[in-house]
């Protein structure tokens, strides 16, 4: 849903609390929100004191991975001698999700100041917000608040006139998913191509540059400014399941659902509710059939699954799943899994960087036959071939694209099997039944 | 920069108040080739593409071979290697667009554009229409970058009203 909109009672807005106020994208109406009161004070704190505010908290990564950000942070030696580096990662590019562009759009400032904090606490005079080339608006957002907060002396060389050197500069993508990859990233900003590295050196002792480097997500860091100004133990108190679980999140909706958009609610929420309550339910006259519910790379849930999961790291493993980004995508019984799975592996194998065999052959490989079995061709052994690429794609490469290319295979036969042999015993074609033929075509322009 | 001396005709884009926006992105990296992307950036804006003979300018502004240019730009989906419609229409037709009907906006845009194939100009040379991947905008499906726009919750009954707005 598209702001302004008011937030469902059940929500509990912190990071979209000033979503769809146009007053609060100005560094005088951020101010007026209480904004750089946190900034303010987390340098007059010696750095380690930062970090431990927010290893306290409980606050883990939002990016995908939810490692614990403290730590991360903590890893950074302070006082080597050697430039440090903060990398933004707002290259926001997973199927399903887009909770860091409505942060930027509307709330610019807000991570201006999580950037600045994060840059102090880790001792990096200058921090990169690498932001995907398409999202204009939120670049255009970013600069600005960026030019605002240099005019006024809030960073820069001299950090609201603490002496401290925090220097922000917004760095644009030119379209690569890949690129969302931390040290694809970080090549991408050296005017590289976005290959990822190998790993290791990890980033907190040879990232951009080859110097040590953090990367955090625009959503993570955005946390921080509310953290300082609240505490870790308001931050930590947030938390309806379990305690490895702390503070609110955005979880984005998309797909075949009453009310798409982005809903804050507190980790551990019933996701039952969520999809139902806060999200309208499914469309007048469908179901609900499937969830795949943190981005297009965590294993397609089951209604019964999606159902009984409690939304945090742990609940969504539990129900055979993965909190990811946060991005639910809803299908309902109008949709053919196979051919939303096939359109998934041809967004993977046009993603895929290529330097890897097994991802750039596997990708490539798997959607040309989960076309074949959508056009009506396929055979049942064709599903076991499936099944062993995938097998092969996964835990063998640089990075996890691979991986994430072989889970909605993985999870769609194994959930989802009687479509796909339905298909093949020549019941129905997907194509024909459903009218569409953009996954045809887009083979052809591929 | 071999290639300049085999066209007469191109202009350097590295000139004037242009040259000195350079200038100031290379003081935000400690390396010149950093600035390349941002580089490159300002050769599209600038002439809509980005032609054999701008990677080679670009490469000696910051110290790099015109291949590595051209091996970096074909790594990006956004940088055009030829000149394409005055509007550029982009739409998303990944899993959560496809199953919002993303396919019915892109027969629709094709359709009323005179475009006949993906990826290719109309005859009047105004439209060039992709299927891009997920755009970071899946809750409004369907999402539809036109240049530098994003456009959102387009349905194919929208299209020949937002056809008509770019004028
Ligand atoms: C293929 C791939 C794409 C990714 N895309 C993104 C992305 O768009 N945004 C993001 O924040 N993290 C993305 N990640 C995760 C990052 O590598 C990294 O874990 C994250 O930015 C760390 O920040 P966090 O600890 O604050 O979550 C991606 C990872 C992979 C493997
Ligand atoms: S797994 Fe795929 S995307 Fe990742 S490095 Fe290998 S080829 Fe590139
Ligand atoms: S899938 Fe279309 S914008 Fe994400």
């Amino acid at each position: 849903m598209g702001y302004p909109h008011k937030p469902h009672p059940r929500e509990t807005p912190v990071i979209s609390k000033h979503f769809g106020d146009p007053e609060a994208r100005s560094l005088a109406g951020w101010k007026a929100r209480g904004g750089y009161r946190a900034l303010e004070q987390a340098l007059a704190m010696p750095p380690a004191a930062v970090i431990d505010v927010v290893k306290n908290s409980g606050l883990r990564g939002r990016g995908g991975a939810g490692f614990p950000t403290g730590l991360k942070w903590s890893f950074m030696k302070q006082d080597d001698g050697k430039p440090h580096y903060l990398c933004c990662n707002a290259d926001e590019s997973e199927p399903g999700t887009f909770k860091d562009r409505e942060i930027m759009r509307w709330t610019p400032h807000a991570l201006v100041e999580g950037c600045a904090i994060g840059a102090y606490a880790i001792g990096a005079q200058r921090t990169y917000i690498y932001i995907r080339g398409e999202f204009t608006e939120p670049i255009r957002a970013m600069e600005a608040a960026v030019a605002e907060a240099y005019a006024a002396g809030l960073i820069g060389g001299n950090a609201m006139g603490t002496g401290k050197q925090v220097d922000i500069h917004v760095h644009k993508g030119a379209g690569a998913y890949i690129c969302g990859e931390e040290t694809a990233l970080m090549n991408s900003i050296e005017g590289r191509r976005g290959n990822p590295r190998v790993k290791p050196p990890f980033p907190a002792v040879s990232g951009l540059f080859a110097q040590p480097t953090t990367i955090n997500n625009v959503e993570t860091l955005t946390a921080v400014p509310h953290i300082l100004n609240n505490g870790a133990e308001w931050y930590k108190a947030m938390s309806l399941s379990n305690p490895k679980s702390t503070g609110t999140k955005l979880f984005s909706a998309c797909g075949n659902i009453a009310k798409p958009g982005n809903y804050e609610v507190v980790m551990g929420f019933p996701f039952r509710d969520f999809l139902y309550d806060l999200c309208g339910g499914p469309l007048p006259g469908r179901k609900f059939k499937a969830v795949i519910p943190g981005g297009s790379s965590v294993p397609i849930q089951t209604m019964a699954e999606a159902e009984a999961t409690l939304m945090d790291y742990e609940g969504f493993v539990a129900q055979g799943s993965m909190l990811g980004s946060g991005g639910a995508i809803v299908l309902d019984d109008a949709q053919s899994m196979p051919r939303m799975i096939a359109r998934l592996t041809r967004f993977y194998a046009h993603e895929s960087c290529a330097q890897c065999t097994q991802c750039r052959e596997g990708t490539a490989w798997t959607t040309k036959i989960l076309d074949r079995i959508v056009a009506g061709h396929g055979t049942f052994e064709d599903l076991d071939t499936l099944l062993s690429i995938a097998d092969n794609m996964t835990g063998k490469t640089i990075c996890v694209l691979s991986d994430s290319c072989a889970t909605p295979v993985v999870s769609g036969i194994q959930k989802f099997r009687d479509e796909f042999e339905a298909l093949i015993a020549g019941r129905r074609s997907s194509t024909v039944a459903m009218g569409g033929h953009a996954v045809a075509r887009a083979g052809a322009s591929a | 920069m071999s290639a300049h001396a085999e066209d007469a005709r191109y202009e350097p884009v590295f000139v004037g108040e242009r040259r000195k926006r350079l200038d100031v992105i290379l003081e935000r990296y400690p390396t010149k080739q950093a600035a390349l992307l941002p580089a490159l950036w300002m050769v599209q804006e600038a002439r809509g593409w980005v032609s054999e003979d701008a990677m080679a300018e670009v490469g000696a502004a910051l110290g790099i071979t015109q291949a590595y240019v051209k091996g970096v730009v074909t790594f990006y989906t956004m940088y055009h290697q030829h000149p394409v419609g005055k509007y550029f229409i982009q739409v998303c037709t990944t899993t959560p667009c496809l199953c919002s009907g993303a396919d019915k906006v892109v027969d629709a845009f094709l359709d009323h554009t005179g475009c006949k194939e993906l990826g290719l100009t109309s005859p009047d040379g105004k439209y060039t229409v992709i299927e891009v991947e997920c755009l970071g905008a899946c809750g409004f499906a369907t999402p539809v970058q036109v240049n530098a726009d994003t456009i959102e919750n387009v349905t194919a009954e929208k299209v020949p009203e937002i056809l008509a707005g770019l004028k």
